[in-house]
Parts: C-alpha cells; sequence; structure tokens
C-alpha cells in the first residue's frame, strides 16, 4: 500500500487550532510540541484590492499519521476535529487526485 | 448509531453533547469521552453527531486540562465576611454551605424582604436558564440580574422578534434541522449569507455550528456579504465587505432597504401578504439613500448600492445578526431593519432563508421526532417560573409587580426578559434606591471580572459592600475573591445529566442529552445545588425533587421527552417543517400567520409605538464620538469597538487553561498601519487606551484589516497567575476593557450600550504595569464621578423616565 498523507484546503482553513490541540492529546505531547502546526501569512492588500490572509496547517516530524487510530477504521485526529473539514487523509495517489480536482491553494503533506 | 455509553477495552466511551461549564452557548457539539477508572482519558468529537460530526473546537478538546486543572475548586468552601479579598477560603461540607446560604437568606428575607436578595447570571452557560429560578423561587425575589449594560447580549435581538414577528430567534439555514442534513428533501444552500456584526467562526454562538458557513461556501458556492469595522478572516472569503464605521448600521440597513425597494429586488406578493407597514418603512428610508448613508457609514456609496443588489438578487438569502445589534444604543433600530431585511426577500422561514423558531422560553417542544406547534402546548402553569413562584407563594404578585428594579423606567426590557434592568440596578446598589439591596448569589457570573459589565469598579464597590454573598462556579475569580462568604463548586457539562436544546430551545434544531461521565471531587450541578438550598428554604416546592433527572423531567423537558429517553438518543433532531406562518404553525389560535398584534411581521412595529418609541427604523450617531460630542472627542480621536472573540477562551474564562492561553497570551490592540504610524507605535508594543471613563493596557497588533481610525481592543482578560487578593485582584483591572465603558447609555426602550462604539486615545507605554487598583487607574470613581455624569447627561439630558423623555 502506498504511503498516507494529509491533504488541506487551505483556502479554507480558518486558523481554529482544533487540529494542533486534537493532535496533542492523540501523541499524548506536552504543549510545547505539535503534531501538526497552524500556520498564519499575516493578512495584506493586494494592488488590485484582493485581501490575502492565509492560514495552513502542516505536520510535523511528530505526525505517525495516526497510525492506530486509522488500523482501528477512525479518522486520524486532526482530520476529525478540524472544524472547516478542509484536513483529508489518504495516501498520496488518493490525496492527489483531491488536489486535481480543486488545484488552487491546496496541498499534500506527509510528514 | 452507537449506544450512549459502551465498553472498549479497559475504557467506557460515553456520547452526549456539550454545553457547559466551561463556557459555552447552547450548540450541544457532539463528545466522545473516554473514561477509565473512573478518570476521563480523552475527549473527542463523535463523528455520528448530525452537525458537527466528530469537529470539535480547542475548548472542549481541552476539556481534560480545564476539569482536572490544579486551580479547579471541587470542594465547597466558606470565608469570614471580615475576610473578603483575602485568600483565607476554608472548605467545608455542602450541609454546612448550603445552611450557611439558607440561613442568611433566611434573615434578610425576614428583616428587609425577599426582594433584597438578587441573584446574578452570566452569559452563555446553562446557568442563564436557572439565575432566574434561583431568584424567583428560592428567595423569592423578583432581582435576577443580567449586569450588561443595556442588556446588551442577545436579549434585544430576541425583543426585536418577540415584537415584530412574535416568533423564536432567526438563524441561517444550515439544515440543521433535519438528521440529513444537507441532503434533507426541499433544502435548498444559501446562495447568499449576510453576517452583519457576526463573526460566525469565532463568535460565541448562540446556537449556531460557525463553521457550517464554510461547509456551505466550499459544497455549494454560498458568498457572503459581510458588515463590520473589521475586515475579518471569513471577510477576505467574502465578495462583498462593508467595513462601515462602528455603530452606523443601522444608516446603512436603512439604505439597503431604499436599494432594494428602488431597484424592486424584494417580493411584493409576499410583502403583501405577510407584512404590516412596508411603504411607512420605505417612506422612511427614503431619508438615507446610499449616498448619505456612505458619508455616515464611512463607505463607498457604489459598494453599498452593490451589496444590497447582491443581496436582494439572491434565490434565497439568509441573514445572521450579531451582537452588533445588542452593543449600541440605536441597535434596536437597527434589529427592527435587519428584520425587514431578512424578511422583505419573502426567505424568511424558507429553505435556504432565515429560520424561525416556533416558540420562546422552552415552549417550543419536540414529540415523537416531529414538532408540535403552538396550539398544542400543554396549558400547564407549571410552565413558568413566576406562575410556580406564585402559586407556591414563594413570591408574591404585590413583590414581583412593584419591586423588580428599573422595569418601571423600562418596561420595555422588563417585558421580555424576565430579570431587573442592570444599569437601573447598578444604580440602586449604589444609591439603597428605592431600597437598599443586602445580598447577591452569582451563578456563573463574574460582574466584577471582565466579560460584560461596563464599569466594573462600580459594581466592585457596590457589590462587596453587601451582606452575604455566595457564588456557584469551577474556578476563583475576581468578583468571588472580592466579595462572596460561600463557594459552591459546579460540575461541568461531562459531569451533570441535562439537555442541551440550541438557541435555548427558540429555535432549536436539535435537543441533545448532556449525559454524565464522570464525577470530579465533590462538584454538584447548578440544578442540584440550587435545588439543596431551595429544599432548606420552601421544602413545600423543592420537597418533589429528588434528583436532577426529576428536575429535568418536570422543568427542563416537561413531560414529552423523559430524560432517560433523550439520553440513549443522544439527539432528537427537531424536524420542524418550513414556512410554519403558512400552516398555523406559529400562532396560539393555530391560525395562519405571525403571533403580533396584526398578525403579520410588522416592519411598522404597533409594540415600539406601545412602548413609545417610534414604530419605524431611524438613525442615531454614536453616543461618544465626533458628532455627539465634538469638543470631548478632540481628546480621544479614534473609535473603539471590543468584544471579537478568541474561539480558545469564552469571554473571561480558559485563561488558566495553558493549552488555549498559549494561543493568546496577552490581550491585544488592532490598530490600523496608518494609524499605528501617526501614533508613533509599533507590533507588539505596549499600549495604553484611554475613554474619558479609564485607562487600560494591551498589547499592540498592527495591521492593515482594521479601519483607519477604529481600534479593536480584546475583552475578558484578567491574569489568573497573579496576585488574587484586593486590591489587585488577579490583575483584574489591567487590561479590562469594560473599564472604558460607563453604564446607563441605552438606548430610549433600554436595550444597548457603547461597547462597539466608544471613543478612546492610545499611546505607546512601556511594559503591562498599569495600576493594581482600581482607584488609582485614571478610572473616574467617587467622589469624581460628576465627569462621568457629564458625559452622559449629554446623551439623556435627564433621568427622567422613558415616557417623559420620549415627550420631549
Ligand atoms: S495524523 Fe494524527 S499524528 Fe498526524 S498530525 Fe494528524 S492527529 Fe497528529
Ligand atoms: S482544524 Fe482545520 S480549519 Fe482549524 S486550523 Fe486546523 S486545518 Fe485549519
Amino acid at each position: 500500500m502506498s504511503h498516507g498523507a494529509i491533504y488541506i484546503d487551505f483556502e479554507f482553513c480558518s486558523g481554529c487550532h482544533s487540529c494542533e490541540i486534537a493532535c496533542r492529546k492523540h501523541l499524548r505531547i506536552a504543549n510545547d510540541k505539535d503534531g501538526i502546526k497552524v500556520l498564519e501569512d499575516r493578512p495584506y492588500q493586494q494592488e488590485n484590492g484582493a485581501w490575502h490572509w492565509d492560514y495552513i496547517a502542516y505536520p510535523t516530524e511528530l505526525c505517525d499519521l495516526c497510525e492506530d487510530r486509522v488500523a482501528e477504521g477512525k479518522l486520524p485526529s486532526c482530520v476529525q476535529a478540524c472544524q472547516a473539514k478542509v484536513l483529508e487523509f489518504g495516501t498520496i495517489e488518493e490525496c492527489a487526485e483531491k488536489l486535481k480536482k480543486k488545484p488552487k491553494k491546496a496541498a499534500i503533506f506527509v510528514p | 448509531m452507537s449506544e450512549w455509553k459502551r465498553q472498549e477495552g479497559d475504557e467506557t466511551i460515553f456520547r452526549t453533547c456539550a454545553w457547559s461549564p466551561p463556557g459555552c452557548h447552547p450548540v450541544g457539539c457532539g463528545l466522545q469521552v473516554h473514561v477509565k477508572d473512573g478518570v476521563v482519558v480523552d475527549v473527542e468529537g463523535d463523528p455520528e453527531h448530525p452537525i458537527t460530526k466528530g469537529s470539535l473546537c480547542p475548548r472542549c478538546l481541552a476539556l481534560t486540562d480545564y476539569i482536572y486543572h490544579p486551580d479547579r475548586i471541587i470542594h465547597p468552601m466558606k470565608r469570614a465576611k471580615e475576610d473578603r479579598g483575602l485568600d483565607k477560603w476554608q472548605q467545608c461540607s455542602w450541609d454546612e454551605a448550603c445552611d450557611m446560604v439558607a440561613n442568611a437568606a433566611q434573615e434578610i428575607i425576614d428583616n428587609y424582604g425577599p426582594e433584597t436578595i438578587c441573584v446574578f447570571g452570566g452569559t452563555g452557560r446553562e446557568a442563564n436558564y436557572w439565575y432566574t429560578q434561583w431568584a424567583n423561587l428560592v428567595f423569592g425575589s423578583p432581582n435576577s440580574v443580567y449586569a450588561q449594560a443595556g442588556w446588551s447580549c442577545y436579549g434585544p435581538r430576541i425583543s426585536n422578534t418577540a415584537f415584530m414577528i412574535g416568533g423564536g430567534y432567526p438563524e441561517i439555514d444550515y439544515a440543521q434541522k433535519f438528521s440529513d442534513r444537507y441532503d434533507h428533501e426541499g433544502w435548498v444552500a444559501p446562495e447568499v449569507i449576510v453576517c452583519w456584526g457576526k463573526e460566525p467562526l469565532r463568535s460565541n454562538p448562540d446556537g449556531m455550528y460557525g463553521h457550517a458557513v464554510i461547509e456551505m461556501m466550499r459544497q455549494f458556492g454560498t458568498k457572503l456579504i459581510c458588515v463590520d469595522p473589521r475586515m475579518h478572516w471569513l471577510g477576505t472569503r467574502s465578495d462583498i465587505v462593508l467595513q462601515l464605521n462602528p455603530g452606523t448600521d443601522t444608516a446603512m440597513a436603512m439604505a439597503w432597504i431604499y436599494v432594494m425597494d428602488k431597484e424592486n429586488l424584494v417580493d411584493r406578493e409576499w410583502i403583501d401578504a405577510w407584512t404590516y407597514g412596508y411603504d411607512a418603512l420605505v417612506e422612511r428610508c427614503q431619508s438615507m439613500p446610499p449616498s448619505k448613508a456612505a458619508e455616515i457609514c464611512g463607505v463607498d456609496e457604489e459598494l453599498i448600492w452593490q451589496a444590497a443588489r447582491l443581496y436582494g438578487s439572491a434565490k434565497p438569502s439568509s441573514l445572521a445578526w450579531g451582537l452588533a445589534v445588542d452593543q449600541n444604543p440605536n441597535g434596536t433600530q437597527l434589529g427592527q431593519a435587519l428584520i425587514a431585511l431578512m424578511t422583505i426577500t419573502g426567505f424568511i422561514d424558507a429553505p435556504g432563508g432565515t429560520t424561525l423558531g416556533m416558540g420562546d422560553d422552552g415552549g417550543n417542544r419536540v414529540k415523537e421526532g416531529g414538532g408540535i406547534d403552538a396550539s398544542q402546548r400543554i396549558e400547564d402553569e407549571n410552565d413558568s417560573t413566576l406562575m410556580l413562584a406564585l402559586k407556591y407563594g414563594i413570591m408574591s404578585q404585590e413583590t414581583w409587580d412593584t419591586k423588580r428594579i428599573g422595569v418601571d423606567k423600562y418596561p420595555a426590557v422588563g417585558s421580555i426578559m424576565w430579570t431587573a434592568h442592570p444599569d437601573e440596578f447598578l444604580k440602586a446598589l449604589e444609591t439603597e434606591n428605592p431600597y437598599k439591596v443586602h445580598m447577591a448569589g452569582f451563578v456563573s457570573s463574574n460582574p466584577v471580572g471582565t466579560a460584560i459589565s461596563a464599569e466594573p469598579q462600580r459594581w466592585y464597590k457596590a457589590l462587596k459592600a453587601l451582606d452575604f454573598n455566595f457564588a456557584c462556579d469551577c474556578f476563583m475569580n475576581p468578583t468571588i475573591m472580592s466579595c462572596c462568604d460561600v463557594f459552591f463548586p459546579v460540575a461541568s457539562t461531562i459531569e451533570h445529566d441535562g439537555m442541551v436544546a440550541t438557541h435555548y430551545a427558540s429555535n432549536a434544531s436539535f435537543y441533545g442529552a448532556q449525559n454524565k461521565c464522570v464525577q470530579v471531587g465533590e462538584c454538584k450541578s447548578d440544578i442540584e445545588i440550587m435545588m439543596m438550598v431551595g429544599k432548606k428554604l420552601h421544602p413545600d416546592f423543592w420537597n418533589r425533587f429528588e434528583t436532577q433527572e426529576d428536575y429535568d423531567n418536570f422543568h427542563v423537558m416537561r413531560s414529552w421527552l423523559p430524560f432517560k429517553e433523550l439520553r440513549e438518543k443522544v439527539v432528537v433532531m427537531s424536524e420542524e417543517p418550513y414556512y410554519k406562518y403558512k400552516i398555523g404553525k406559529l400562532r396560539p389560535d393555530g391560525q395562519p400567520g405571525f403571533p403580533t398584534m396584526t398578525g403579520r411581521v410588522e416592519l411598522y412595529s404597533t409594540m415600539y409605538q406601545n412602548w413609545g418609541e417610534d414604530p419605524l427604523p431611524y438613525y442615531e450617531p454614536p453616543a461618544y464620538g465626533k458628532e455627539s460630542l465634538p469638543e470631548l472627542s478632540k481628546q480621544y480621536p479614534l473609535m473603539m469597538i471590543t468584544g471579537a472573540r478568541e474561539q480558545h477562551f469564552f469571554h473571561s474564562e480558559h485563561k488558566q487553561i495553558q493549552a488555549l492561553r498559549q494561543l493568546t497570551p496577552w490581550p491585544m490592540i488592532d490598530i490600523n498601519t496608518q494609524d499605528a504610524l501617526d501614533f508613533g507605535i509599533a507590533e507588539g508594543d505596549w499600549v495604553e487606551i484611554s475613554s474619558p471613563y479609564g485607562s487600560i493596557r494591551q498589547l499592540a497588533r498592527v495591521t492593515p484589516t482594521m479601519k483607519k481610525g477604529v481600534v479593536h481592543c480584546m475583552h475578558g482578560f484578567w491574569y489568573p497567575e497573579e496576585d488574587g487578593e484586593v486590591p489587585n485582584l488577579y490583575g483584574n483591572w489591567k487590561s479590562n476593557v469594560n473599564m472604558l465603558m460607563p453604564n446607563s447609555v441605552n438606548g430610549k426602550l433600554g436595550f444597548g450600550d457603547t461597547f462597539k462604539q466608544m471613543m478612546v486615545n492610545i499611546k505607546k507605554v512601556v511594559g503591562l504595569g498599569g495600576s493594581n487598583d482600581p482607584d488609582t487607574n485614571g478610572i473616574i470613581l467617587e467622589p469624581s464621578r460628576q465627569a462621568e455624569f457629564t458625559v452622559q447627561q449629554v446623551w439623556r439630558p435627564e433621568d427622567a423616565p422613558t415616557d417623559q423623555y420620549l415627550q420631549k
């Protein structure tokens, strides 16, 4: 089976931090560590007047892709908790398909 | 569906719906709580919950950190009155604590009358179901108090709705009432949603699951229009954002009505059939063409036309109104105009429009999965707290009619909110007029603190002087430390049984069970504590209840759904039909129409007229601004708004929870980039923010998203890590934005305050510093309070009863 990956539609990641906290609970790590981290590119207005302001959550080297949960048929903690439902889990190939369907402000992470 | 309780290995897993504590509004998010040996080992979202589908916000995800926090208080405590303000608490038994409260109350009732006892409720937590019952049914007092100036949270919107439509709270349609959600037959997604003075993702949402907006944007291409002085993140994903001057919303809403009528973007047939006073409304709005609103609101005129056109052309369209409607003395008029906007499109209570509830005060119940309508309601006088109090002789009719403070001056507030009028109550505390108040209870309320009360220093001085005070809460806070004699420890949402109905049942999407998963310390639920004290004071009434479940069955769920059934189902959807006004599901007589005087949506409000208010919306500029106070505003050149939420805090709560606090360690003031340059302030500087009422410090965040000339200050900040004793009180006075705003600057009906339109000045300072003492923080207190009244008198020239005032 191909390697697991996390897809994110970061056009709609609201920066809510739920994934971070859910992951910390899953990995049972301290508050100063992250299995997935939410980054912010702070807001500015572009020349054409449109606004730029992005959040993106990316899994760190501590991420184990929730092996035990996935084995039990559950979603990874971050994916389940995500309030905007912009995180998805799958194989690299499955995630690539998602990316093809929305080739804008989306990404695949393989921790 | 999984069982509500199941065993997996050595873990028991409970399915339950969250309410409070910790603080939240009744959204009822689905939890799966993993318990091992009586201890919670994990809290995760419930994938089977039809609304939240496994998602949770940071507060519930960190729930174990909250319930097992070392600072949480899990045993009853007492303290001698002379030690108020000092950390000299002693653990005691439940019995002793209840006796102390009951004995103190009995003595005060005998000597001064039950009305001299008041009970404070806060915002959001389920105890705001119970604080009126504490007052009316435990003590026999009419004085329950929600201590926000002008009752300015939710109350004004509820009242607008009751006066103009007669139904329960309007909410956007995200298929929230159906178990098959977006697949529900006949449901369509809103084409456009207007977020007016509301950021639904982060705001404490009354009952709405905010991120459903993102689901609908992604899945159905729903477009957004935002009306807000801030460009918030959701705004950057919206089609149009109208960044208006704070407090000018009513002008903007009237201009939309102007455009939609002129361009025939309304449903004229629907208006003729179901509304009253449309022509008068349109005539009134002729005074507010977009060109004029553009000037008042500081928004490009063309953008106003575009927004109104986009909204008016959408099929269907939906409108979400937020706290900005409430926290504005001109807000009653704004609410009126927004209800007009929700209805003249014809999309009120239509699929993909703005949903309407069937009732209020828990009268909206479901039976066997289907709605029961108003005509089927059981005529049960037990329904009303007041009727019970009268029937069992706990409170006399005379006490209710004559001793409830402030409702003589503000009868419109008194007619809907069954409490005292907050600003008038504060005056009564201070002046002992019309009578002296002797005792207070605080059930999930912290008026000395940083959440809801304007001029908290005044509440502080008044409350700490009372004869006896008690509180029900989870953590020590400034109110309890400075004022209370008894502390009752409250069980969290996963430590007690109960029900949660979204929007306090006034427009419920579902009814959820709160299932008890664990016991922590000796904590008890709000209801259990109320029953214990109630039994000591009024056993005739209270002895009928043995357990929380008895009370839930009696007073919460009444007869339609015994708690045991709800517990097993975990979630019961309301499955209410659309177009309830067409099929006689809104009016008590079962006839089609709306439960208003005219049977129609009253765009021209006969209720407002009855209260002596203008029946049509009108614009009034902010009380504290360049237009109203040209001289004073030179010293305070910026307008401040406050109240935008961080989702990881519930108002003043959660500041002790490290996982949450580290997301926003310090309170921040958002300053426009150009303003920051002009005032010599850089990102990360400490800033002193001053108004005519006081000054505080917050940390600068410089951002182009703020409208120029407007700053936003975070609310709710105190420092539980600091010294808790008086006068510091956990740094209560340092960054507390409420110290910048007055009480008693309300609209004519008695609703509204200045939390979202206050003039301020800012300057760079070094460090958090600030004073630890409310008296030396530049706050205007007695005897120099005169200055405060100078400002207020400009707004309301005489402190006269409303009817006299209105005659001028
Ligand atoms: S997949 Fe699991 S381990 Fe990886 S970031 Fe998500 S929650 Fe953390
Ligand atoms: S939970 Fe989802 S929406 Fe929230 S920060 Fe993480 S990825 Fe973004």
